[in-house]
């Protein structure tokens, strides 16, 4: 078996011990994923494993054989940027730009999970499909700390992007 | 961290098998147990994927609700039979962690999820008699804000963490455990232990035995789960109440309820029910089932607040399920 990484096959590490960020990082050098506290606390290590957001740094490696993994070089480029990351530059969503990956991992698997119903802690309705409203979202981006405080820039980016898909 | 090994169980004979071997240990999302390991606490030399173990979420015959120990969390909150017939356990599940963590971690995980004491989770600084036998607690002097206001002992008075388990505890799930002589089923009410004077025995499953999954029976009238914490979202409860409310003529004619955050272990909350069955639901009658639920409590000064506060929701929500909260 083999991880896939942004579409192109990788082995899985010898050793048990190692993080799919660690691999990420260290060992194929996609260092786009960001290490913030190491302990599932801060969400900068945000993934998408086989399409799901995930936290890289509590996730092996080998849990990750077989499955498919995104990471932020894999949404886009500079030259084709991904419509979050247009969008968060458009709305300021950053400062020092440590946290934007993982946000912008999170976002993109969270317009997904909105679109297809599923719901959150603050949805009232729980047999209602969500809305992505202010609420909604700060709710559902509640796993990724900025520690420059850009959250109410993130929040219009995702807003505006979540109504270009509405559109 | 130690070295240690890893492959996947295909099946439960086959994670009942590997889980024999000395130093071997069951990983489902990794949530916790990768986490601890880095810190030094948990320290396994070979680990059993069982995230490939059953997921299903279904009706039973008698209508129960039957899900799989490998069941992701946030595949069980956004299942429409979860949504519609135990929205409490959805909301729950909802109110834990973030989505990231939701998506990694499994049922049989969040069951077995260790505290989130901070002196049990500081090795090297700390006293904890969970985490080291006989070296005392630091939790009792110190910082004891998110530790347990009743069913602690004098050596541990660290708390459950599990939102879901509260919701589980509410409505008598059972959970389904598998080991070397057969299957076997275990009220969660009685799953996880007090801890005595042996907090390092957290639950009854024995080791080498496997859990495949919950049942949770249905539940004839309305529920609902509120979580309050010292920031909106991303933290866990000081104080968490699930509760199902059945009322009759003004009376309850059914009632349950269980609170997270202030106990180590979901706290079902039996005397209170028997007080409040047969009676109108009236802050009187809250008040005095909250005198005979809390008539063992052992505050400390720095959670004694818990106490009010698990009141104050107890009857906002039971306000909320009879409809009279506007
Ligand atoms: C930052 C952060 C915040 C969190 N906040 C909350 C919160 O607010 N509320 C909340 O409820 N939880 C919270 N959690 C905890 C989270 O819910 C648990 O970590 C998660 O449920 C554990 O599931 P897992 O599958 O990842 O377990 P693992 O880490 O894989 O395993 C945990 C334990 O379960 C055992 N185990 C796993 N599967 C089985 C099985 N089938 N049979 C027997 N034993 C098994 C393992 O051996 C291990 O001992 C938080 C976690 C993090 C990291
Ligand atoms: S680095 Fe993974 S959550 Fe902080
Ligand atoms: S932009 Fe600096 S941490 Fe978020």
């Amino acid at each position: 078996m083999a991880i896939r990484i942004n579409g192109q096959e990788v082995a899985a590490p010898q050793d048990a011990r190692v993080s799919l960020l660690d691999l990420l990082r260290e060992q194929l050098h996609l260092t786009g994923t960001k290490v913030g506290c190491n302990q599932g606390a801060c969400g900068a290590c945000t993934v998408l494993v086989d399409g799901a957001r995930v936290l890289s740094c509590l996730t092996l490696a080998a849990q990750a054989d077989g499955r498919s993994v995104t990471t932020i070089e894999g949404l886009g480029s500079a030259e084709a940027p991904h419509p979050l990351q247009s969008a968060f530059i458009a709305h300021d969503g950053f400062q020092c730009g440590y946290c934007t990956p993982g946000q912008i991992c999170a976002a993109a698997a969270m317009l997904r999970e909105i679109a297809a119903g599923v719901p959150s802690y603050v949805t009232a309705d729980l047999t209602a499909p969500a809305l992505p409203t202010r609420d909604e979202i700060r709710e559902r981006m509640s796993g990724n700390l900025c520690r420059c405080g850009a959250h109410n820039g993130i929040v219009d980016a995702i807003l505006r992007v979540a109504e270009e898909q509405a559109a | 961290m130690n070295p240690v090994t890893y492959h996947r169980a295909a099946s439960v004979a086959q994670a009942l098998e590997s889980s024999a071997a000395p130093g071997h240990r069951l990983l489902g999302g990794g949530t916790n147990l990768v986490d601890l390991m880095r810190k030094g606490i948990e320290r396994p030399t070979g680990l059993i994927d069982v995230t490939q173990l059953s997921e299903t979420i279904a009706l039973a015959e008698d209508g129960s609700l039957l899900v799989g120990a490998a069941a992701r969390n946030s595949a069980v909150a956004a299942h429409p039979l979860v949504r519609s017939r135990t929205p409490m356990l959805a909301r729950a599940i909802l109110a834990g962690a973030s989505a990231q963590v939701r998506n990694m971690a499994t049922i049989g995980g969040n069951l077995m999820q260790r505290t989130r004491c901070l002196y049990f989770q500081d090795e090297a600084g700390s006293r904890c008699n969970k985490r080291d036998p006989g070296s005392g607690c630091d939790a009792y002097g110190g910082f004891n804000r998110y530790h347990a206001v009743i069913g602690g002992s004098p050596a541990c008075i660290a708390v459950h963490p599990s939102d879901m388990c509260v919701a589980l505890a509410a409505f008598d799930a059972r959970v389904r455990v598998a080991g070397a002589s057969g299957t076997r089923a275990i009220a969660l009410v009685d799953f996880h232990r007090l801890p005595g004077d042996r907090p390092d025995l957290e639950t009854l499953l024995e080791p080498g035995e496997v859990i495949e999954a919950v049942e949770i029976p249905a539940f004839a009238g309305p529920s609902a789960y509120r979580k309050v914490r010292d920031r909106a979202s991303y933290a866990f409860a000081l104080v968490s109440v699930a509760a199902g409310l059945v009322i009759e003529e003004g009376r309850v004619a059914d009632i349950r309820i269980a609170f997270g955050g202030i106990a180590p272990k979901p706290w079902r909350a039996f005397r209170a029910e028997a007080a409040l069955r047969g009676a109108a639901v009236t802050q009187a009658a809250i008040d005095a089932a909250m005198a005979a639920e809390f008539a063992d409590a052992a505050p400390l000064p720095g959670n004694a607040f818990k106490i009010d506060l698990a009141g104050r929701t107890l009857s906002a929500l039971l306000a909320e399920l009879s409809g009279s909260d506007r």
